[in-house]
């Protein structure tokens, strides 16, 4: 195709993401520089029957005015990005040398919203991704050795909960779970404990967010390994069998392999979706045990009266940052693989 | 598969039957308990006294007089005006469909077309985008939006979510267009027709189903999307997952959580539709892009 021809034909399509991918990310770095004016002080002396005061009012019209003069705020440099609520330094150096163990080290850090947040994220990336890459290659299995009748239906049944809007699926598991709901007044049963919440100890709340994620990407990496499954050449199989492999022997070392490719493509949607993790978050209302580098996003800049978009942008470096170092392992793969197969 | 060889012994199937049937019950399981529940009243599905209520409807049958009640979807739709929502959901929905499918049509089919270094360049950035967290763009359109007076409206969650949309529609049309033989616009061009009637007119007729399982997944985006829609849009136009969200506040303090779950009983409805009906594409969908890399 021509240069030319190639030029107008994407034109469209790239306008909209360099103003709507690239240049936000761009917008994020310089708010994350700037922080929110401090509301402009008036001294004034007041003055009683038990003599004058000096008392400081906050001056509204002048903070407006300031406002709309510069809506990014003040330069601030780098120091939002050290704060109590981002990297912390200051308290991270001073648990450090408060510490009498490691373990104390790593419980007062992660008081600190930002490595709280980094702390579930990581976890929850890391647990659910091979999770699902597990259940969804037996489930895959599984359905493929059904008879070709019920075949139909289990892979309906099977995409919906990947299907369902994320929110929504996490509260229809949330008012299941719930103490009066019937997953949770089962389990009261269960263990003998009437006051058992899933919803009150973290421990608990986390596990239930990560087989929320579980549940709803599976069907992803099923539906991938099960197309994955009806392309394995039957020849290598069957030459397997006559060598003698067991089921287990070809499974291993003919199937296996031949799904290789769709594994790293599974990993790489999962470990950008699942690092991503929010609205379980809010559908669990779970944010008393459990917040996620979006969570915190979201919390900076979703309350009307004060949005603080320096916050906000920070924290949105950091976790962009977060994403790329996760994924150039499985970038470069997919470069080297892509390099081959094209060009 | 009747023959010996592949037989298998009788436990590795019990096994097999025994996985599948769990997996089957957690998958769909949820969701008819919650269809259900829904027709019922809040002290029997949240039953203090007894989870099986919600089965027997014993609360139901005394507050209401019948074994259902439509109460909880009467509260939604008309009472809190649901139906706002929704047609501000429907609205979104289809216009963002439309125009990340011409966008992505025409640069789909370049970047299969192009055989270029820059073209991969392209794709691998897109790969990039599509990392992003919503969440961090969103917060890098705010304060400009607020500037210029485009918060709030719909064209405006519209078009981000159409930019949103672009990377992955980009990478699935282009691996349609990739199955597409060159052949047929090449000869249309050697007839004399340009690269855009050659489009026009050749490649035009024979892409549908792959435009038909991109734009299902469009929807999806847009259908399911909470992040643009919870910060970009003002009260009057949002759409029914904020809406939901925002339903969860209210509706716990002033104990009608049914209305809540009616809502979501709805807003389930037309994704059970869309499978039921294109089952096949959402498979062939979802294995394009990665059997084909």
């Amino acid at each position: 195709m021509k240069n030319r021809n190639f030029f107008w034909f994407i034109l469209p399509s790239l306008i909209t993401m360099l103003l709507f991918i690239a240049l936000p990310i761009v917008s994020v770095v310089v708010q994350s520089l700037h922080i929110e004016h401090e509301a402009v002080l008036n001294e004034v002396e007041n003055c009683g029957p038990f003599g004058c005061k000096k008392e400081l009012i906050i001056n509204v019209d002048e903070t407006k005015r300031l406002k709309l003069e510069k809506p990014l705020g003040e330069f601030n440099g780098f120091k939002t990005y050290t704060n109590r609520n981002h990297l912390a330094f200051e308290e991270i150096k001073l648990a450090w040398s408060q510490s009498e163990s490691i373990k104390q080290f790593i419980s007062t850090s992660l008081n600190l919203p930002f490595y709280r947040a980094l702390a579930f994220t990581l976890t929850y990336t890391f647990v659910v991704t091979p999770f699902v890459l597990f259940f969804g290659f037996l489930i895959a299995l599984g359905v493929n050795s059904l008879p070709k009748q019920m075949k139909g239906p289990t892979i309906f049944v099977s995409l919906l909960p990947m299907i369902v809007t994320p929110l929504i699926g996490s509260l229809i598991l949330f008012w299941m779970i719930d103490a009066q709901g019937i997953i949770g007044s089962i389990l009261q049963r269960i263990f003998d404990d009437p006051n058992l919440s899933l919803k009150a100890s973290p421990t608990l709340t986390w596990i239930m967010l990560m087989v929320y994620g579980v549940w709803h990407s599976s069907p992803f990496a099923f539906i991938v390994f099960y197309a994955g499954l009806q392309t394995v050449p039957s020849d290598t199989i069957e030459a397997a069998m006559i060598d003698g492999a067991t089921r287990w022997e070809r499974t291993k070392y003919v199937v296996l392999p031949h799904l290789m490719p769709l594994t790293i493509f599974i990993l790489l949607i999962q470990l950008m979706d699942n690092f991503r993790v929010f609205e379980p978050i809010v559908g669990f209302s779970a944010q008393a045990n459990a917040t996620s580098l979006s969570w915190i996003i979201y919390n900076d800049i979703s309350n009307n009266e004060d949005q603080f978009f320096g916050s906000a942008g920070a924290t949105s470096v950091l976790t962009i940052i977060g994403i790329s170092v996760l994924l150039i392992p499985v970038l470069i793969r997919t470069w080297r693989e892509f390099n081959r197969k094209v060009v | 598969m009747s023959n010996i060889a592949h037989r298998r012994s009788p436990l590795l199937n019990i096994i097999i039957w025994g996985l599948v049937l769990i997996w089957i019950i957690a998958a769909s399981f949820p969701f008819f308990w919650t269809l259900w529940g829904s027709l019922k009243v809040q002290g029997d599905f949240f039953s203090k006294a007894d989870w099986t209520n919600a089965i027997t409807g014993v609360r139901t049958q005394i507050e209401t007089g019948g074994a259902f009640t439509g109460n909880g979807y009467f509260g939604a739709w008309v009472t809190k005006s649901f139906w706002e929502a929704a047609i501000n959901t429907g609205i979104i929905v289809f216009s963002v469909v439309v125009i990340s499918l011409t966008l992505g049509t025409l640069g789909g089919y370049a970047l299969a077309r192009s055989g270029k270094r820059y073209a991969f360049y392209l794709l691998m950035l897109a790969l990039i985008f599509r990392a992003m967290p919503h969440i961090t763009l969103v917060s890098g359109y705010l304060l400009p939006f607020f500037e210029w007076n485009l918060w709030g409206h719909l064209p405006t969650a519209i078009i981000v979510m159409v930019a949103i949309n672009q990377p992955f529609t980009l990478w699935m049309l282009h691996s349609f267009f990739l199955n597409i033989p060159k052949d047929l616009d090449e000869s249309a061009m050697v007839d004399g027709c340009t690269r855009f009637q050659a489009f026009r007119h050749v490649i035009i007729p024979v892409m549908w189903p792959g435009v038909v399982t991109t734009g299902l997944f469009s929807f999806l985006l847009a259908y399911n999307d909470f992040t643009v829609t919870a910060t970009l849009l003002s009260q009057s136009n949002q759409t029914m997952v904020p809406k939901i969200a925002s339903f969860l506040g209210t509706t716990q303090t002033e104990g009608n959580v049914m209305f809540a779950v009616a809502a979501v009983v709805s807003a389930t409805a037309p994704l059970f539709v869309l499978i039921l009906f294109f089952q096949r594409q959402i498979v062939s969908g979802l294995t394009a892009g990665a059997v084909k890399g």
